[in-house]
Protein backbone atom coordinates (compact mmCIF):
# COMPACT_ATOMS: atom_id res chain seq x y z
CA UNK A 1 0.00 0.00 0.00
CA UNK A 2 0.86 4.00 -1.02
CA UNK A 3 0.05 5.24 2.20
CA UNK A 4 0.94 8.83 3.32
CA UNK A 5 0.68 10.04 7.10
CA UNK A 6 0.34 13.75 7.99
CA UNK A 7 2.68 14.69 11.16
CA UNK A 8 2.54 18.10 12.83
CA UNK A 9 4.71 19.19 15.82
CA UNK A 10 2.87 21.26 18.72
CA UNK A 11 3.53 22.19 22.42
CA UNK A 12 4.18 19.56 24.84
CA UNK A 13 0.88 19.72 27.24
CA UNK A 14 3.72 20.37 30.11
CA UNK A 15 5.05 23.29 29.03
CA UNK A 16 4.34 26.97 30.00
CA UNK A 17 2.72 29.07 27.46
CA UNK A 18 3.44 32.83 26.59
CA UNK A 19 2.49 34.89 23.61
CA UNK A 20 4.63 37.79 22.36
CA UNK A 21 4.10 41.64 23.24
CA UNK A 22 1.21 41.98 21.15
CA UNK A 23 -0.41 38.80 22.01
CA UNK A 24 -0.86 38.02 18.48
CA UNK A 25 1.79 35.05 18.39
CA UNK A 26 2.66 32.38 20.55
CA UNK A 27 6.32 33.03 22.12
CA UNK A 28 8.66 29.68 21.43
CA UNK A 29 11.37 30.77 23.58
CA UNK A 30 11.62 27.92 25.91
CA UNK A 31 8.59 25.93 24.45
CA UNK A 32 9.34 21.78 24.42
CA UNK A 33 7.89 20.71 21.18
CA UNK A 34 6.58 17.25 20.78
CA UNK A 35 4.92 15.16 17.31
CA UNK A 36 1.59 15.18 18.13
CA UNK A 37 0.83 12.27 19.92
CA UNK A 38 -2.30 10.57 18.23
CA UNK A 39 -0.29 11.15 14.40
CA UNK A 40 2.95 9.67 16.21
CA UNK A 41 1.50 6.90 18.62
CA UNK A 42 -1.15 6.03 16.00
CA UNK A 43 -1.80 6.75 12.98
CA UNK A 44 2.02 6.61 11.83
CA UNK A 45 2.39 2.80 13.68
CA UNK A 46 -0.48 1.31 11.81
CA UNK A 47 0.58 2.65 8.84
CA UNK A 48 4.05 1.09 9.37
CA UNK A 49 2.13 -2.33 10.47
CA UNK A 50 0.36 -2.41 7.18
CA UNK A 51 3.05 -1.89 5.42
CA UNK A 52 4.94 -4.59 6.95
CA UNK A 53 1.77 -6.61 6.37
CA UNK A 54 1.12 -5.79 2.82
CA UNK A 55 3.96 -4.16 1.29
CA UNK A 56 4.22 -0.61 0.16
CA UNK A 57 5.71 2.59 1.34
CA UNK A 58 5.05 5.36 4.31
CA UNK A 59 5.84 8.76 3.36
CA UNK A 60 4.96 11.47 6.13
CA UNK A 61 4.06 15.17 5.57
CA UNK A 62 4.01 18.16 7.50
CA UNK A 63 2.99 21.21 6.08
CA UNK A 64 5.34 23.93 8.75
CA UNK A 65 8.79 25.52 8.38
CA UNK A 66 12.39 24.34 8.92
CA UNK A 67 11.88 23.90 12.76
CA UNK A 68 9.90 20.88 12.10
CA UNK A 69 12.16 18.70 10.44
CA UNK A 70 13.63 17.35 13.78
CA UNK A 71 9.64 16.25 14.27
CA UNK A 72 9.53 14.97 10.88
CA UNK A 73 13.31 12.95 11.51
CA UNK A 74 11.51 11.25 14.29
CA UNK A 75 8.72 9.74 11.89
CA UNK A 76 11.53 8.48 9.83
CA UNK A 77 13.17 7.02 12.84
CA UNK A 78 10.20 5.20 14.30
CA UNK A 79 9.90 3.79 10.08
CA UNK A 80 8.36 5.79 7.47
CA UNK A 81 10.33 5.71 4.56
CA UNK A 82 10.54 8.51 3.97
CA UNK A 83 8.91 13.06 4.09
CA UNK A 84 7.70 15.72 2.59
CA UNK A 85 7.86 19.32 4.04
CA UNK A 86 5.88 22.25 2.77
CA UNK A 87 7.80 25.09 3.63
CA UNK A 88 5.80 27.08 5.60
CA UNK A 89 4.30 28.55 8.46
CA UNK A 90 0.30 27.55 7.88
CA UNK A 91 -1.67 30.84 8.88
CA UNK A 92 -5.30 28.69 8.88
CA UNK A 93 -6.33 24.19 9.28
CA UNK A 94 -7.75 25.33 5.73
CA UNK A 95 -4.44 26.15 3.82
CA UNK A 96 -2.98 22.92 5.60
CA UNK A 97 -5.25 21.11 4.06
CA UNK A 98 -5.01 22.68 0.96
CA UNK A 99 -1.49 21.94 0.47
CA UNK A 100 -1.43 18.51 1.93
CA UNK A 101 -4.23 17.68 -0.64
CA UNK A 102 -2.18 19.56 -3.43
CA UNK A 103 0.82 16.90 -3.20
CA UNK A 104 -1.42 14.23 -2.59
CA UNK A 105 -3.75 14.74 -5.90
CA UNK A 106 -0.38 14.23 -7.42
CA UNK A 107 0.58 11.43 -5.71
CA UNK A 108 -2.39 8.77 -5.58
CA UNK A 109 -1.81 7.47 -2.26
CA UNK A 110 -4.00 4.55 -1.42
CA UNK A 111 -4.70 5.94 2.37
CA UNK A 112 -4.19 9.03 4.03
CA UNK A 113 -3.92 8.61 7.44
CA UNK A 114 -4.03 11.78 10.09
CA UNK A 115 -4.28 11.89 13.90
CA UNK A 116 -7.95 12.97 15.52
CA UNK A 117 -6.96 16.32 16.61
CA UNK A 118 -3.81 18.13 17.30
CA UNK A 119 -3.55 18.52 21.21
CA UNK A 120 -3.02 22.54 21.01
CA UNK A 121 -5.65 23.59 18.71
CA UNK A 122 -8.19 20.37 18.69
CA UNK A 123 -9.66 21.52 15.52
CA UNK A 124 -10.12 17.96 14.52
CA UNK A 125 -10.78 19.32 11.15
CA UNK A 126 -8.07 18.64 8.62
CA UNK A 127 -8.67 15.14 7.77
CA UNK A 128 -12.24 15.94 6.31
CA UNK A 129 -10.50 19.35 4.67
CA UNK A 130 -7.90 16.91 2.86
CA UNK A 131 -11.48 14.28 2.23
CA UNK A 132 -12.96 16.78 0.52
CA UNK A 133 -10.47 18.26 -1.61
CA UNK A 134 -9.76 15.20 -3.07
CA UNK A 135 -13.10 13.82 -3.22
CA UNK A 136 -12.56 10.79 -1.30
CA UNK A 137 -14.34 9.11 2.06
CA UNK A 138 -13.67 10.10 5.34
CA UNK A 139 -13.65 7.92 8.63
CA UNK A 140 -13.14 9.71 11.79
CA UNK A 141 -11.96 8.75 15.04
CA UNK A 142 -10.54 5.08 14.09
CA UNK A 143 -9.89 2.60 16.49
CA UNK A 144 -9.25 -0.25 14.35
CA UNK A 145 -8.20 -0.52 11.14
CA UNK A 146 -8.31 -3.80 8.99
CA UNK A 147 -7.56 -4.52 5.52
CA UNK A 148 -6.27 -8.18 4.50
CA UNK A 149 -5.95 -7.19 0.71
CA UNK A 150 -5.31 -3.20 0.60
CA UNK A 151 -8.40 -2.64 -1.20
CA UNK A 152 -11.46 -3.01 1.42
CA UNK A 153 -10.66 -2.04 5.03
CA UNK A 154 -13.13 -2.71 7.94
CA UNK A 155 -12.71 0.43 10.29
CA UNK A 156 -14.27 0.66 14.06
CA UNK A 157 -14.82 3.98 14.74
CA UNK A 158 -15.53 6.21 17.82
CA UNK A 159 -19.27 7.97 17.68
CA UNK A 160 -21.08 9.63 20.53
CA UNK A 161 -21.55 7.19 22.91
CA UNK A 162 -20.46 4.09 20.86
CA UNK A 163 -18.95 2.60 18.50
CA UNK A 164 -19.31 2.11 14.49
CA UNK A 165 -18.17 -0.58 12.35
CA UNK A 166 -17.61 0.81 8.45
CA UNK A 167 -16.31 -0.85 5.27
CA UNK A 168 -14.48 1.16 2.78
CA UNK A 169 -12.76 0.88 -0.16
CA UNK A 170 -9.33 2.65 -0.67
CA UNK A 171 -8.37 5.16 -1.24
CA UNK A 172 -9.35 7.23 1.14
CA UNK A 173 -8.62 9.16 4.66
CA UNK A 174 -8.65 8.03 8.11
CA UNK A 175 -8.17 10.20 11.61
CA UNK A 176 -6.50 7.76 14.10
CA UNK A 177 -8.17 7.29 17.81
CA UNK A 178 -6.25 5.79 20.57
CA UNK A 179 -6.65 2.44 20.25
CA UNK A 180 -5.86 2.26 16.81
CA UNK A 181 -2.21 1.03 17.45
CA UNK A 182 0.68 0.47 20.09
CA UNK A 183 3.07 3.33 20.68
CA UNK A 184 6.81 2.67 19.34
CA UNK A 185 9.65 4.18 20.14
CA UNK A 186 12.85 4.69 17.71
CA UNK A 187 15.26 2.31 18.06
CA UNK A 188 19.14 3.62 17.26
CA UNK A 189 19.37 1.97 13.79
CA UNK A 190 16.19 3.64 13.06
CA UNK A 191 17.62 6.88 14.20
CA UNK A 192 20.83 6.38 12.00
CA UNK A 193 19.21 5.37 8.74
CA UNK A 194 16.44 8.45 9.51
CA UNK A 195 19.48 10.90 8.54
CA UNK A 196 20.32 9.39 5.25
CA UNK A 197 15.98 9.23 4.51
CA UNK A 198 14.86 11.63 1.87
CA UNK A 199 13.11 14.45 3.27
CA UNK A 200 11.88 16.86 0.56
CA UNK A 201 11.09 20.52 0.91
CA UNK A 202 8.32 21.99 -1.32
CA UNK A 203 7.29 25.58 -2.07
CA UNK A 204 3.72 25.60 -1.20
CA UNK A 205 0.86 26.26 -3.97
CA UNK A 206 -0.60 29.83 -3.14
CA UNK A 207 -3.67 29.78 -0.93
CA UNK A 208 -5.54 32.60 0.57
CA UNK A 209 -6.43 32.06 3.98
CA UNK A 210 -10.13 32.84 5.13
CA UNK A 211 -9.53 32.56 9.06
CA UNK A 212 -6.68 33.74 11.10
CA UNK A 213 -5.65 34.04 14.85
CA UNK A 214 -5.79 38.02 15.66
CA UNK A 215 -5.31 37.56 19.42
CA UNK A 216 -4.64 35.50 22.75
CA UNK A 217 -5.43 36.18 25.85
CA UNK A 218 -4.94 34.32 29.32
CA UNK A 219 -7.92 32.80 30.53
CA UNK A 220 -9.69 34.32 33.64
CA UNK A 221 -7.85 33.54 37.03
CA UNK A 222 -9.32 30.42 38.97
CA UNK A 223 -10.35 31.54 42.42
CA UNK A 224 -8.90 30.00 44.82
CA UNK A 225 -10.00 26.14 45.96
CA UNK A 226 -12.35 26.14 48.78
CA UNK A 227 -12.02 23.64 51.06
CA UNK A 228 -14.46 21.88 53.25
CA UNK A 229 -14.35 19.00 55.96
CA UNK A 230 -14.51 15.44 54.99
CA UNK A 231 -17.11 15.29 57.87
CA UNK A 232 -19.22 17.85 56.46
CA UNK A 233 -20.08 17.03 53.18
CA UNK A 234 -23.88 18.27 53.89
CA UNK A 235 -21.81 21.25 53.17
CA UNK A 236 -20.71 20.77 49.68
CA UNK A 237 -23.22 19.17 48.51
CA UNK A 238 -25.25 22.88 49.94
CA UNK A 239 -22.58 25.24 48.16
CA UNK A 240 -23.13 23.00 44.73
CA UNK A 241 -26.16 23.90 44.80
CA UNK A 242 -26.95 27.51 46.22
CA UNK A 243 -23.16 28.61 45.14
CA UNK A 244 -21.84 27.02 42.12
CA UNK A 245 -25.56 26.29 40.70
CA UNK A 246 -24.65 22.85 39.61
CA UNK A 247 -27.22 20.52 41.10
CA UNK B 1 -28.68 34.31 7.79
CA UNK B 2 -27.16 31.99 9.89
CA UNK B 3 -28.14 28.17 8.77
CA UNK B 4 -27.82 25.41 12.17
CA UNK B 5 -27.36 21.82 11.21
CA UNK B 6 -29.68 20.23 14.16
CA UNK B 7 -27.49 16.72 15.14
CA UNK B 8 -30.31 13.75 15.42
CA UNK B 9 -30.07 9.81 16.72
CA UNK B 10 -32.49 8.07 16.14
CA UNK B 11 -34.53 10.75 14.51
CA UNK B 12 -34.50 12.26 18.32
CA UNK B 13 -32.84 16.20 18.77
CA UNK B 14 -30.38 16.04 21.54
CA UNK B 15 -29.25 18.80 23.87
CA UNK B 16 -26.21 19.37 21.68
CA UNK B 17 -28.87 20.62 18.88
CA UNK B 18 -30.10 23.05 21.16
CA UNK B 19 -27.26 24.19 22.07
CA UNK B 20 -26.11 24.87 19.00
CA UNK B 21 -29.72 26.37 17.57
CA UNK B 22 -29.45 28.75 20.54
CA UNK B 23 -25.91 29.90 19.71
CA UNK B 24 -27.26 30.11 16.17
CA UNK B 25 -30.05 32.52 17.25
CA UNK B 26 -27.77 34.46 19.63
CA UNK B 27 -25.22 34.84 16.73
CA UNK B 28 -28.08 35.83 14.08
CA UNK B 29 -28.65 38.44 16.60
CA UNK B 30 -25.10 39.47 16.83
CA UNK B 31 -25.37 39.67 12.92
CA UNK B 32 -28.75 41.70 12.96
CA UNK B 33 -30.41 38.46 10.59
CA UNK B 34 -32.60 35.10 11.29
CA UNK B 35 -31.60 31.54 12.50
CA UNK B 36 -32.90 28.69 10.54
CA UNK B 37 -32.34 24.68 11.34
CA UNK B 38 -31.61 22.22 9.48
CA UNK B 39 -32.73 18.81 10.01
CA UNK B 40 -32.07 15.56 8.17
CA UNK B 41 -33.61 12.25 8.15
CA UNK B 42 -36.28 11.08 10.32
CA UNK B 43 -36.49 14.14 12.66
CA UNK B 44 -39.28 13.94 15.65
CA UNK B 45 -40.68 17.18 16.94
CA UNK B 46 -38.34 19.03 14.34
CA UNK B 47 -40.72 21.88 14.98
CA UNK B 48 -39.17 22.27 18.91
CA UNK B 49 -36.08 23.45 17.36
CA UNK B 50 -38.24 26.87 17.11
CA UNK B 51 -38.01 27.21 20.82
CA UNK B 52 -34.79 27.43 21.15
CA UNK B 53 -34.41 30.88 18.16
CA UNK B 54 -34.53 28.70 14.88
CA UNK B 55 -37.30 30.97 12.92
CA UNK B 56 -37.88 27.78 10.46
CA UNK B 57 -36.73 24.44 9.76
CA UNK B 58 -35.49 22.84 6.71
CA UNK B 59 -35.88 19.29 6.59
CA UNK B 60 -34.23 17.07 4.39
CA UNK B 61 -36.50 14.05 5.07
CA UNK B 62 -34.80 11.29 2.65
CA UNK B 63 -34.06 8.19 4.81
CA UNK B 64 -30.75 7.47 3.34
CA UNK B 65 -29.82 10.00 5.70
CA UNK B 66 -30.63 7.78 8.77
CA UNK B 67 -27.11 6.63 8.18
CA UNK B 68 -23.93 9.30 8.84
CA UNK B 69 -21.84 9.73 6.01
CA UNK B 70 -19.55 12.87 5.97
CA UNK B 71 -19.54 13.23 2.49
CA UNK B 72 -22.88 12.96 1.96
CA UNK B 73 -23.95 14.91 4.72
CA UNK B 74 -21.31 17.90 3.80
CA UNK B 75 -22.82 17.86 0.17
CA UNK B 76 -26.40 17.87 1.35
CA UNK B 77 -25.70 20.49 3.96
CA UNK B 78 -23.36 22.56 1.64
CA UNK B 79 -26.38 22.49 -0.88
CA UNK B 80 -29.51 23.61 1.72
CA UNK B 81 -27.01 26.60 2.67
CA UNK B 82 -26.55 27.51 -0.97
CA UNK B 83 -29.74 27.31 -1.72
CA UNK B 84 -31.20 29.77 1.52
CA UNK B 85 -27.69 31.56 1.47
CA UNK B 86 -26.38 31.22 4.71
CA UNK B 87 -23.48 33.42 5.68
CA UNK B 88 -22.78 31.11 9.05
CA UNK B 89 -22.96 27.39 9.14
CA UNK B 90 -23.15 26.68 12.57
CA UNK B 91 -22.43 22.65 13.84
CA UNK B 92 -21.61 21.01 17.00
CA UNK B 93 -18.54 20.07 18.31
CA UNK B 94 -19.58 16.55 18.22
CA UNK B 95 -17.83 13.37 16.47
CA UNK B 96 -20.45 13.55 14.00
CA UNK B 97 -20.15 17.68 13.73
CA UNK B 98 -16.41 17.35 13.83
CA UNK B 99 -16.60 15.20 10.46
CA UNK B 100 -18.68 17.20 8.61
CA UNK B 101 -16.89 20.93 9.50
CA UNK B 102 -13.55 20.58 7.59
CA UNK B 103 -15.46 19.30 4.36
CA UNK B 104 -18.16 22.10 4.65
CA UNK B 105 -14.94 24.66 4.46
CA UNK B 106 -13.07 23.31 1.95
CA UNK B 107 -16.04 22.51 -0.36
CA UNK B 108 -17.45 26.00 0.40
CA UNK B 109 -14.02 27.85 0.51
CA UNK B 110 -15.17 29.17 4.00
CA UNK B 111 -13.27 30.37 6.61
CA UNK B 112 -13.57 28.07 9.40
CA UNK B 113 -13.24 27.77 13.80
CA UNK B 114 -13.76 24.40 15.42
CA UNK B 115 -14.59 24.09 18.85
CA UNK B 116 -15.84 27.98 19.47
CA UNK B 117 -17.40 29.19 22.99
CA UNK B 118 -18.49 31.83 22.85
CA UNK B 119 -20.85 34.34 20.81
CA UNK B 120 -18.78 35.87 17.43
CA UNK B 121 -18.74 39.92 17.70
CA UNK B 122 -19.42 41.69 14.57
CA UNK B 123 -17.67 45.49 14.25
CA UNK B 124 -14.68 45.80 12.67
CA UNK B 125 -14.46 42.37 11.20
CA UNK B 126 -16.45 39.01 12.25
CA UNK B 127 -14.90 37.70 15.41
CA UNK B 128 -14.85 34.32 17.10
CA UNK B 129 -13.05 32.77 20.29
CA UNK B 130 -12.25 29.45 21.58
CA UNK B 131 -10.15 27.63 24.03
CA UNK B 132 -6.41 26.67 23.05
CA UNK B 133 -3.30 25.04 24.19
CA UNK B 134 -5.03 22.71 27.08
CA UNK B 135 -7.44 25.60 28.56
CA UNK B 136 -4.27 27.51 29.23
CA UNK B 137 -5.02 30.57 26.64
CA UNK B 138 -7.64 31.74 24.56
CA UNK B 139 -7.71 32.86 21.12
CA UNK B 140 -9.45 35.11 19.01
CA UNK B 141 -10.08 34.27 15.20
CA UNK B 142 -10.93 36.28 12.58
CA UNK B 143 -13.07 35.20 9.45
CA UNK B 144 -12.82 36.85 6.15
CA UNK B 145 -14.27 34.86 3.84
CA UNK B 146 -18.17 35.65 2.89
CA UNK B 147 -19.74 32.00 4.00
CA UNK B 148 -17.98 31.09 8.03
CA UNK B 149 -18.35 27.85 9.55
CA UNK B 150 -18.37 27.27 13.21
CA UNK B 151 -19.05 24.17 15.39
CA UNK B 152 -20.03 24.82 19.02
CA UNK B 153 -18.19 23.29 22.07
CA UNK B 154 -20.51 21.50 23.96
CA UNK B 155 -21.35 23.04 27.07
CA UNK B 156 -20.53 26.35 26.46
CA UNK B 157 -24.04 27.92 26.95
CA UNK B 158 -27.01 26.78 27.95
CA UNK B 159 -29.59 25.90 25.92
CA UNK B 160 -32.55 28.36 26.19
CA UNK B 161 -36.12 28.71 24.99
CA UNK B 162 -36.90 32.31 23.26
CA UNK B 163 -39.62 31.34 20.79
CA UNK B 164 -42.42 28.60 20.42
CA UNK B 165 -43.06 25.87 17.95
CA UNK B 166 -41.53 26.74 14.43
CA UNK B 167 -42.67 25.85 10.56
CA UNK B 168 -40.90 22.92 9.61
CA UNK B 169 -40.70 23.01 5.48
CA UNK B 170 -39.45 20.66 3.23
CA UNK B 171 -36.09 20.34 1.19
CA UNK B 172 -35.96 18.41 -1.38
CA UNK B 173 -32.13 17.51 -2.38
CA UNK B 174 -31.20 14.67 -4.45
CA UNK B 175 -28.94 12.80 -2.10
CA UNK B 176 -26.49 11.40 -3.37
CA UNK B 177 -24.97 7.42 -2.40
CA UNK B 178 -22.89 7.17 0.58
CA UNK B 179 -18.93 5.22 -0.14
CA UNK B 180 -18.70 3.94 3.50
CA UNK B 181 -20.97 1.08 4.17
CA UNK B 182 -21.86 1.31 7.97
CA UNK B 183 -22.40 -2.61 9.12
CA UNK B 184 -23.05 -1.83 12.55
CA UNK B 185 -23.89 0.84 15.05
CA UNK B 186 -23.48 -0.34 19.00
CA UNK B 187 -24.15 2.20 21.66
CA UNK B 188 -24.49 2.04 25.32
CA UNK B 189 -27.88 2.75 26.06
CA UNK B 190 -29.09 4.53 29.38
CA UNK B 191 -26.31 6.88 30.08
CA UNK B 192 -25.26 10.13 28.97
CA UNK B 193 -22.06 10.15 26.95
CA UNK B 194 -19.58 11.58 27.96
CA UNK B 195 -18.96 14.74 25.72
CA UNK B 196 -22.53 15.73 26.64
CA UNK B 197 -22.76 14.69 30.35
CA UNK B 198 -23.81 17.78 32.69
CA UNK B 199 -22.35 15.57 36.03
CA UNK B 200 -19.45 13.86 35.58
CA UNK B 201 -17.89 11.42 38.51
CA UNK B 202 -14.13 10.47 37.64
CA UNK B 203 -11.85 8.40 39.42
CA UNK B 204 -8.04 7.10 39.37
CA UNK B 205 -5.58 5.39 40.81
CA UNK B 206 -6.21 6.06 44.32
CA UNK B 207 -9.32 3.54 43.82
CA UNK B 208 -6.59 0.92 43.96
CA UNK B 209 -8.85 -1.63 42.51
CA UNK B 210 -11.71 -2.33 40.11
CA UNK B 211 -13.30 -4.06 42.61
CA UNK B 212 -13.76 -1.17 44.84
CA UNK B 213 -15.77 1.32 42.29
CA UNK B 214 -19.22 -0.15 43.71
CA UNK B 215 -19.04 3.35 45.67
CA UNK B 216 -18.53 5.65 42.68
CA UNK B 217 -21.03 4.44 40.66
CA UNK B 218 -23.53 5.06 43.99
CA UNK B 219 -22.52 8.64 44.13
CA UNK B 220 -23.04 8.60 40.06
CA UNK B 221 -26.72 7.01 40.18
CA UNK B 222 -27.94 9.36 43.03
CA UNK B 223 -26.51 12.37 41.02
CA UNK B 224 -27.34 10.78 37.39
CA UNK B 225 -23.78 11.59 36.40
CA UNK B 226 -21.47 9.46 33.71
CA UNK B 227 -18.39 7.76 35.20
CA UNK B 228 -15.44 8.80 33.94
CA UNK B 229 -11.81 7.78 34.64
CA UNK B 230 -8.08 8.98 34.59
CA UNK B 231 -6.09 7.02 31.87
CA UNK B 232 -3.70 4.61 34.52
CA UNK B 233 -6.94 3.12 34.92
CA UNK B 234 -8.29 2.39 31.87
CA UNK B 235 -5.28 1.27 29.93
CA UNK B 236 -4.78 -1.42 33.11
CA UNK B 237 -8.41 -2.09 32.29
CA UNK B 238 -10.20 -1.40 35.63
CA UNK B 239 -12.10 0.64 33.82
CA UNK B 240 -13.67 0.58 29.58
CA UNK B 241 -11.14 3.13 27.40
CA UNK B 242 -14.34 5.30 26.65
CA UNK B 243 -14.47 6.22 30.09
CA UNK B 244 -10.74 7.76 29.84
CA UNK B 245 -10.83 11.38 29.90
CA UNK B 246 -7.67 14.41 29.82
CA UNK B 247 -5.25 14.70 27.10
CA UNK B 248 -5.51 11.28 24.96
CA UNK B 249 -8.71 10.63 26.28
CA UNK B 250 -11.79 12.78 25.88
CA UNK B 251 -11.93 16.16 26.32
CA UNK B 252 -15.22 17.53 28.52
CA UNK B 253 -16.44 20.13 29.70
CA UNK B 254 -19.18 18.88 32.45
CA UNK B 255 -21.05 21.87 34.77
CA UNK B 256 -19.62 19.46 37.51
CA UNK B 257 -16.57 17.29 37.61
CA UNK B 258 -15.94 15.47 40.94
CA UNK B 259 -12.62 13.66 40.75
CA UNK B 260 -11.65 11.20 42.62
CA UNK B 261 -8.10 10.03 43.76
CA UNK B 262 -7.18 11.55 41.00
CA UNK B 263 -3.55 13.47 41.53
CA UNK B 264 -4.38 16.24 38.77
CA UNK B 265 -1.51 15.80 36.16
CA UNK B 266 -1.50 18.53 33.56
CA UNK B 267 -2.18 15.79 31.12
CA UNK B 268 -5.54 14.86 32.87
CA UNK B 269 -6.87 18.63 33.50
CA UNK B 270 -6.34 19.18 29.89
CA UNK B 271 -9.58 17.17 29.30
CA UNK B 272 -11.37 18.27 32.13
CA UNK B 273 -10.00 21.76 33.34
CA UNK B 274 -12.95 23.26 31.06
CA UNK B 275 -15.41 21.97 33.89
CA UNK B 276 -17.48 24.76 35.19
CA UNK B 277 -17.27 23.19 38.68
CA UNK B 278 -14.57 21.14 39.97
CA UNK B 279 -14.65 19.17 43.47
CA UNK B 280 -11.84 17.14 44.09
CA UNK B 281 -11.33 14.20 46.50
CA UNK B 282 -7.77 13.49 47.65
CA UNK B 283 -5.99 12.39 50.45
CA UNK B 284 -2.75 14.03 49.73
CA UNK B 285 -3.42 17.90 50.49
CA UNK B 286 -0.41 18.51 48.15
CA UNK B 287 -2.15 16.85 45.03
CA UNK B 288 -1.81 19.20 42.27
CA UNK B 289 -5.62 19.16 41.60
CA UNK B 290 -6.33 20.81 44.34
CA UNK B 291 -4.98 24.09 42.34
CA UNK B 292 -7.67 23.71 39.29
CA UNK B 293 -10.47 22.94 42.27
CA UNK B 294 -13.55 25.09 42.90
CA UNK B 295 -13.99 22.58 46.31
CA UNK B 296 -11.54 20.35 47.85
CA UNK B 297 -11.85 18.03 50.33
CA UNK B 298 -8.74 16.31 52.19
CA UNK B 299 -9.60 12.63 53.06
CA UNK B 300 -9.68 9.35 52.55
CA UNK B 301 -11.66 8.52 49.50
CA UNK B 302 -13.17 5.09 50.81
CA UNK B 303 -14.63 7.51 53.69
CA UNK B 304 -15.69 10.26 51.94
CA UNK B 305 -17.44 9.18 49.18
CA UNK B 306 -20.38 7.21 50.59
CA UNK B 307 -20.87 10.41 53.08
CA UNK B 308 -20.98 12.59 50.06
CA UNK B 309 -23.43 9.94 48.27
CA UNK B 310 -25.32 9.90 51.41
CA UNK B 311 -25.35 13.69 51.49
CA UNK B 312 -26.51 13.95 48.11
CA UNK B 313 -29.21 11.03 48.66
CA UNK B 314 -30.79 13.75 51.72
CA UNK B 315 -30.41 16.37 49.15
CA UNK B 316 -32.51 15.15 46.65
CA UNK B 317 -35.44 13.72 49.46
CA UNK B 318 -35.75 17.17 50.25
CA UNK B 319 -36.10 18.36 46.92
C1 LIG C 1 1.75 12.08 26.81
C2 LIG C 1 0.90 11.75 28.01
C3 LIG C 1 -0.48 11.78 27.89
C4 LIG C 1 -1.30 11.49 28.98
N1 LIG C 1 -2.65 11.58 28.84
C5 LIG C 1 -3.43 11.38 29.95
C6 LIG C 1 -4.84 11.52 29.86
O1 LIG C 1 -5.42 11.75 28.80
N2 LIG C 1 -5.58 11.35 30.98
C7 LIG C 1 -5.01 11.05 32.20
O2 LIG C 1 -5.75 10.93 33.18
N3 LIG C 1 -3.68 10.90 32.30
C8 LIG C 1 -2.88 11.05 31.21
N4 LIG C 1 -1.54 10.88 31.33
C9 LIG C 1 -1.00 10.36 32.61
C10 LIG C 1 -0.84 11.44 33.66
O3 LIG C 1 0.41 12.07 33.50
C11 LIG C 1 -0.92 10.82 35.07
O4 LIG C 1 0.05 9.81 35.17
C12 LIG C 1 -2.29 10.22 35.39
O5 LIG C 1 -3.30 11.15 35.13
C13 LIG C 1 -2.34 9.82 36.85
O6 LIG C 1 -3.53 9.12 37.12
P1 LIG C 1 -4.16 9.11 38.59
O7 LIG C 1 -4.33 10.50 39.04
O8 LIG C 1 -5.34 8.23 38.55
O9 LIG C 1 -3.05 8.33 39.43
P2 LIG C 1 -1.97 8.88 40.46
O10 LIG C 1 -1.16 9.98 39.88
O11 LIG C 1 -1.29 7.69 40.98
O12 LIG C 1 -2.84 9.55 41.58
C14 LIG C 1 -3.62 8.84 42.51
C15 LIG C 1 -4.13 9.85 43.53
O13 LIG C 1 -5.00 9.22 44.43
C16 LIG C 1 -4.77 9.71 45.73
N5 LIG C 1 -5.20 8.68 46.69
C17 LIG C 1 -4.65 7.46 46.91
N6 LIG C 1 -5.34 6.78 47.83
C18 LIG C 1 -6.35 7.58 48.23
C19 LIG C 1 -7.40 7.45 49.18
N7 LIG C 1 -7.57 6.33 49.90
N8 LIG C 1 -8.24 8.48 49.33
C20 LIG C 1 -8.12 9.62 48.60
N9 LIG C 1 -7.14 9.79 47.70
C21 LIG C 1 -6.26 8.78 47.51
C22 LIG C 1 -3.30 10.00 45.78
O14 LIG C 1 -3.01 10.98 46.76
C23 LIG C 1 -3.01 10.49 44.37
O15 LIG C 1 -3.12 11.90 44.28
C24 LIG C 1 -0.71 11.15 30.23
C25 LIG C 1 0.68 11.11 30.35
C26 LIG C 1 1.49 11.39 29.25
C27 LIG C 1 2.98 11.35 29.41
N1 LIG D 1 0.88 21.42 9.81
C1 LIG D 1 0.50 20.16 9.57
N2 LIG D 1 1.13 19.39 8.68
C2 LIG D 1 0.74 18.12 8.43
N3 LIG D 1 -0.29 17.54 9.04
C3 LIG D 1 -0.97 18.26 9.94
C4 LIG D 1 -0.62 19.59 10.27
N4 LIG D 1 -1.48 20.04 11.21
C5 LIG D 1 -2.32 19.02 11.47
N5 LIG D 1 -2.02 17.93 10.72
C6 LIG D 1 -2.69 16.63 10.73
O1 LIG D 1 -4.08 16.82 10.93
C7 LIG D 1 -4.51 16.16 12.12
C8 LIG D 1 -5.66 16.90 12.75
O2 LIG D 1 -5.28 18.21 13.05
P1 LIG D 1 -6.33 19.34 13.43
O3 LIG D 1 -7.45 19.22 12.45
O4 LIG D 1 -5.57 20.61 13.32
O5 LIG D 1 -6.76 19.03 14.85
C9 LIG D 1 -3.25 16.05 12.95
O6 LIG D 1 -3.34 15.02 13.91
C10 LIG D 1 -2.21 15.76 11.88
O7 LIG D 1 -2.26 14.40 11.48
Amino acid sequence: MKILVCVSKTPDTTTKIAFNASNTELDGNGVQYIMNPYDEWYALVRALELKEALGGTVTLINVGPADNDQVIRKGLAIGADDAVRIDMNPPSALNVAFQIAEHARAESYDLILLGKETIDYNGSEIGAMVAEYLDLPFVSYATKLDTSDGKTATIQRDIEGGVEEVEVDTPFVLSAAKGLAEQRIPNMKGIMMAKSKALKVLAPAAFEDKAVTVQYTLPPAKSAVKMIAPENMEELVKLLHEEAKVI
Amino acid sequence: MVLVFAESQKGNFKKTAFEAVTYGYKTAQVLGTECVALALGTAHNAADLGLYGASKVLHVADAALDQFDSQVYAKVIAEASQQVGANVIVLSHTSTGKSIHGRLAARLSAGSVAGVNSIPTADGGFKVKKGVFSGKAIAEYEIKSEVKVLSVMGNSLQPAVVGSAAAVETLSIAVPASRVKVKSVSRIEGIVPLPEAELVVSAGRGMKGPENWGIVEDLANVLGATTACSRPVADVHWRPHHEHVGQTGIAIRPNLYIAIGISGAIQHLAGVNNSKTIVVINKDPEAPFFKAADYGVVGDLFEVVPKLTEAFKKFKAAE
